[in-house]
């Protein structure tokens, strides 16, 4: 982190000024900071701050005809009696694990992997950027109409026949549709994690893979001794924001699996909340289910920072 | 340049330096296959037929190429409008940003006004709220806005206020901002200049490359967005290319939704191209480092 609390801008008078002025010249300092702030100061309260603590009130009350009144838990009753509900944690569940499996590691050891080439290094690390780029609705439809057509006109499945692999029917079969979903997104945002990995990698020391080598330690000893503990905070960093980021699946499932999928197979926590809010006409359901969301992921992320800060110790 | 896994010699002796080309013509081939193939997939996909596309096997090449799908993509959706939607409401982030975030960053590195560090504070603590958590109350915010009871739907404002409150963003600059050393501040103060001076002919002017990363960013965080200016941007001839995709989607041939999709996508490419120095020394520097 940079520091955020730095010792105060030296200001050098040329005479002495009696007490009086000095804290008149403080006060307007002040206020000609803070006028600065106020403009992005006023749309984090309108659009951060506020909406924050509203969320959390609204999951309380209920709303009907413009008649507003306090309902206790009865949205969070109700959200959690929907059966809907119980899918979408389950799908959200299996969407983060997958990701974190193949959307985790495949960054790191492709960044490994490009921190070892002295040739072509920008070239590819502008590919692996360049769909990271693309609106998420753009690549997804290329996903849904090219890649994952169920037939054997799909590029996947003219590819697992030319392999003489058994072909899929993809967003189709409820089996098929997380793995599909998955393989998309990772496709789409890996590149970011490449290129941070890749920032990480270059700030280790050359002595520590010197002093290994020269110790007998062979590749896989040196990645294993060397590269992941130097890289430890950043892995475990990264691999927080993953978790909250497919936390909030939403686009996936609803360009490639139309919202729901093939027998609710991709119904998302994040799709849910708008179903709720959007087409139900229950916006004081979204929210309870909006807190859930945000109870679960801060107790995730709380024990995470926990867990991982014991072992620095 | 320091050593990495492997050291230099060993992949310039004989079979460490065989090992190397062919590790690295495979990771050229199998890259530009990956994240390149279907790109290509997509642009000349949707240059094919309707019944070409349904062919099995899929045909590599467009037999007969025709750009009847990107004419009727464009007609059709009203692209050119949609386009222009996107590019208005990105204009219009960027510039928003440029002006607040930096006014922001400037105070919170610089003046350092009294509770200046809570409100750091405060503004980096919503990196860790979840962007789908606050859906719904800030699209209750922007039906009626708190006490001037204004609706902001299908208005501008409705994206361009919302991106200001940008933590990351506001982050970076301060950063920026706390490395240009405080004599330089201290002497334009002895010269009698006022902050907003400072800021503009001082500040501003050493901090270019930070101020492009931010509008880089700015410009295509907008662009990506799609959750947000559905809800809030209803109207057809108010919404963005990836909603206006995605409310034609259902009833329009696929070959046209993706030719359009091609097209959406193709001003963000375009950026990157140009740009991805900047945009990647932005991301790993401004990232996580430090």
């Amino acid at each position: 982190m940079a520091t955020i609390t730095a010792p105060a801008p030296a200001r050098r008078t040329a005479h002495p000024r009696p007490a009086t002025t000095r804290r008149r010249r403080k006060i307007q300092d002040n206020l000609t900071g803070h006028a600065f702030l106020i403009g992005a100061v006023g749309c984090f309260a309108l659009f951060m701050w506020y909406p924050m603590i509203r969320g959390v009130v609204m999951s309380f009350q209920h709303s009907r005809r413009g008649v507003t009144s306090w309902v206790g838990w009865d949205n969070y009753i109700r959200i959690v009696n929907d059966p809907s509900f119980w899918t979408a944690w389950r799908n959200t569940f299996h969407f983060t694990g997958l990701a974190l499996v193949l959307g985790f590691v495949l960054p790191f050891v492709v960044a490994i992997l490009l921190n070892e080439f002295r040739h072509a290094k920008g070239y590819l690390r502008v590919l692996v950027y360049l769909p990271v780029m693309l609106p998420p609705a753009s690549a997804l439809y290329l996903f849904k109409y090219y890649a994952y057509d169920p037939s054997e006109a799909g590029l996947f499945n003219a590819l697992l026949r030319a392999a003489h692999l058994p072909t899929s029917e993809w967003m189709q079969s409820p089996t098929m549709t997380m793995p599909a979903m998955v393989i998309a997104s990772t496709w789409m945002n890996m590149g970011g994690a490449v290129l941070i990995y890749l920032a990480a990698l270059q700030n280790i020391p050359g002595d520590l893979y010197e002093a290994a080598e020269l110790d007998g330690a062979g590749l896989v000893k040196r990645i294993w001794h060397v590269t992941i503990p130097q890289t430890r905070l950043i892995l475990a960093l990264l691999a927080m924001t993953q978790i909250v980021a497919t936390m909030q699946l939403f686009i996936e499932p609803l360009i490639l699996a139309n919202g729901a999928g093939t027998q609710d197979s991709a119904t998302s926590v994040a799709y849910l909340i708008y179903q709720h809010g959007f087409f139900q006409n229950d916006l004081n359901g979204a929210a309870a289910l909006g807190v859930i969301m945000l109870v679960v992921l801060g107790a995730f992320s709380a024990v995470y920072l926990r867990l991982s800060t014991r072992q620095d110790r | 340049m320091s050593r990495t896994l492997i050291s230099h010699a060993q992949l310039q002796r004989g079979r460490g330096r065989a090992v190397y080309w062919a590790l690295l013509a495979v990771v050229v081939t199998a890259f530009t296959l990956v994240f390149l193939g279907p790109l290509y997939w997509m642009v000349t996909g949707a240059l094919k037929s309707g019944r070409e596309i349904a062919q099995i096997p899929p045909t590599l090449f467009p037999r007969d190429p025709e750009f009847g799908n990107y004419v009727d993509a464009w007609t059709q959706l009203n692209l050119g409008k949609l386009l222009f939607n996107t590019f208005y409401y990105a204009a219009g982030a960027v510039l928003f940003q440029l002006v607040l975030d930096t006014a922001a960053a400037y105070a919170l590195s610089k003046l350092r006004p009294v509770l200046g560090n809570v409100i750091l504070g405060a503004m980096l603590a919503t990196l860790m709220i979840p962007a789908m958590v606050l859906i719904v109350p800030q699209y209750q915010t922007v039906i009626s806005l708190p006490l001037l009871d204004i609706s902001l739907i299908d208005s501008p404002f409705a994206i361009w206020l919302p991106t200001v409150a940008n933590a990351f963003n506001i982050f970076l600059l301060k950063r920026f901002f706390d490395s240009i050393p405080e004599e330089i501040m201290a002497a334009a103060l002895m010269d009698g200049a006022s902050p907003l001076r400072t800021l503009r002919s001082i500040l501003l002017p050493m901090s270019r490359p930070i101020l492009g990363v931010v509008s880089i960013f700015a410009m295509t965080a907008v662009w990506k967005d799609f959750l947000w200016p559905l809800l809030v941007m209803p109207h057809p001839q108010t919404r963005t290319v990836s909603v206006g995709i995605y409310a034609f989607a259902g009833g329009t041939p696929q070959n046209v939704v993706v030719a359009a999709s091609v097209i959406a996508a193709a001003p963000t490419v375009v950026l990157f191209l140009i740009f991805q120095r900047n945009i990647m020394s932005g991301l790993t520097t401004g990232g996580l480092k430090g």
